[in-house]
């Protein structure tokens, strides 16, 4: 009998025992080591996308509208950058380094949102963002407040506070110009047409197709379908849509009174995997900008660690 | 001028040099070298914001045609804007934005600290909630010419040459001109001829620990008061007024 693997058993089952119990997973206790890898894989992820997004919308803060809207838009930005700060710190509990993160990010290793590769072409594409987008992600977040590993699930349940903040201004900025002068209304409509796909695409493969989530629900790092979460968005953003007067671009959605849901029309997963391979307008721009940033402050960020370690040997000399 | 017309000049050299300043922040999103920096420079740039959102909502009362903030924010061409050039210099690199940010930060704390008794309430209450917001800009800034400074030999370079080649856009900052003048004499406004010397040696305080040299430049520049810009100032207004002049009939 293998004494090793039988403890491991053993350590396996207690940990299953203590996520069944819904009991939170706190970053010194032992856990599998497919859990932890997969924990580093979607929480890095998530603290890319947020750094990452800061990049299409940042693209029109120096054009906001009014000084009201350029404020708002640049808490907003501030906040997401918050964020992924929020999620760096997080993810390093698991045992890699922020410096690890951003190379596997720079590398191509690992992954952002693949919505962060559309261009935000007009200044209702903010608007898009913050309703469609953000709305999204917020389905997404609550769902992961109840996450069995501690400092995510805590980190997400921040997150989502600053999230409905920011999804209500896109959907204020989408009001107003969809009450506004015909060529706003078009280019509300325009980016309704542009960002809807892509924000149901960010749910992930339908059930039957996706490779990773049964264990994840075993584990409670998921404790929705991808199916279910799009479902709930979908029927919460229609009502929102129809009374923008903006119409959702899909000829099949329609409530369906015995589902008591919307019905709607089929996700073109190769347009998905197209710009998941690259082939996004801006998947090379996005990643040089973040490559030329990181790369391009080398010198600065030597220059701080520098200068701490010479204030540290003058104080332990003065000492 | 009236007092009223001198007394909107003034606002707008306040309020225009918030907004100009934040806007260039605004240029770095996403781009700073370290994470936290991505942080306090859009929160530092927030600030300026917030600060030329108040100005020029005052200036615009002041002036009484029904001009608001957006209006003078969006609607003006070059020659009216007032801030001092040194704000409309492009970024650089971090040492460049880093030295533009500690000259007016060290200048505005100053300038801000003296408005904060101004006899307009609405100028005092303004600078005094300012000052809590430049006290931190000016600790951050300093920090970084500092450790720049005093990091390694290239970062100490880039400082340096970053310093020299925004010197000659300081003087600027102590002109005191007719309007200048109108506003101490009503006791409204500061005399920032007069804040030299603190600022100097809050600057060589600094400089002195960064093991940086004061610069020592032959030329200086000036001429907003009047108008009088670099090239710089039509691509920012360009950019930042775009979509108020595309769609004029717009709100937004």
């Amino acid at each position: 009998m293998d004494v090793a693997k039988t403890d491991f058993n053993d350590l396996e089952e207690a940990f299953q025992a203590k996520i069944d119990a819904e009991k939170r997973i706190e970053p010194k206790e032992w856990m599998p080591d497919k859990y932890r890898q997969t924990l580093i894989r979607q929480m890095s992820q998530h603290a890319h996308s947020e750094v990452v997004g800061m990049l299409p919308e940042g693209n029109w803060l120096t054009r906001a509208p009014t000084l009201k809207r350029k404020a708002i838009l640049m808490a907003k930005i501030q906040d997401e950058g918050g964020h992924g700060l929020y999620l760096y710190s997080a993810t390093e509990t698991l045992g890699i380094s922020r410096d690890e993160m951003f190379d596997q990010l720079h590398t191509g290793k690992a992954k952002y949102s693949t919505i962060f590769n559309y261009p935000t072409l007009t200044w209702a594409d903010i608007g898009a963002i913050g309703w469609l987008v953000d709305g999204a992600a917020i389905v997404n977040q609550i769902a992961l407040c109840r996450c069995s590993y501690g400092p995510y699930a805590r980190a997400m349940i921040r997150i989502c506070k600053e999230e409905s903040f920011h999804q209500r201004q896109g959907y204020e900025i989408m009001m107003t110009m969809a009450q506004g002068t015909k060529e706003q209304r078009e280019m509300a409509q325009d980016a309704l047409n542009r960002w809807w796909w892509p924000t149901l695409m960010m749910f992930g493969p339908n059930d039957t197709n996706s490779a990773n989530s049964a264990q994840s629900m075993k584990w409670k790092i998921k404790r929705q379908s991808n199916d279910e979460l799009r479902q709930k968005f979908i029927d919460a953003t229609v009502p929102q849509a129809e009374y923008l007067k903006l119409r959702i671009p899909d000829d099949k959605l329609v409530w369906n009174e015995e589902r008591g849901h919307y019905d709607f029309g089929d996700i073109d997963w190769n347009e998905f995997k197209n710009v998941v391979s690259g082939n996004g307008l801006c998947n090379r721009e996005r990643l040089k900008a973040r490559v030329d940033a990181h790369d391009g402050g080398k010198w600065v960020r030597d220059a701080a660690l520098a200068y701490a370690a010479k204030k540290a040997a003058r104080k332990a000399e003065a000492a | 001028m009236t007092n009223q017309e001198m007394l909107f000049e003034y606002l707008l050299r306040l309020g225009d040099n918030s907004l100009i300043l934040g806007q260039r922040l605004a240029e770095w999103c996403g781009h700073a070298p370290i994470l936290e920096e991505d942080l306090a420079l859009t929160n530092i740039g927030l600030d300026l914001i917030g600060q030329s959102r108040m100005l020029l909502s005052y200036a615009g009362e002041v002036e009484g045609k029904g001009r608001d903030e957006d209006r003078l924010a969006f609607h003006r061409d070059t020659q009216a804007w007032r801030n001092l050039l040194l704000l409309e210099q492009p970024n650089g690199d971090f040492a460049k934005t880093m030295a533009r940010q500690f000259f007016f930060d060290v200048f505005q704390y100053l300038q801000y600290e003296a408005l904060s008794s101004s006899k307009d309430e609405r100028v005092a209450g303004i600078a005094a909630k300012s000052l809590k917001e430049i006290t931190y800009h000016r600790r951050h800034s300093s920090d970084w010419v500092i450790r720049l400074g005093d990091g390694t030999e290239e970062s100490h370079e880039k400082m340096q040459t970053a310093l020299n080649e925004l010197w000659g856009f300081v003087p600027e900052m102590f002109d005191m001109d007719a309007v200048d003048e109108a506003m101490v004499a009503d006791g409204i406004g500061v005399d920032v001829a007069s804040l030299r010397p603190a600022w100097d040696a809050q600057v060589n305080a600094v400089l002195a620990e960064a093991t940086l040299k004061r610069p020592d430049v032959s030329w200086s520049v000036r001429g907003s008061r009047d108008g009088k810009h670099s090239e710089h100032l039509g691509y920012i207004l360009a950019e930042m007024q775009f979509l108020q002049h595309a769609y004029p009939d717009a709100k937004w």
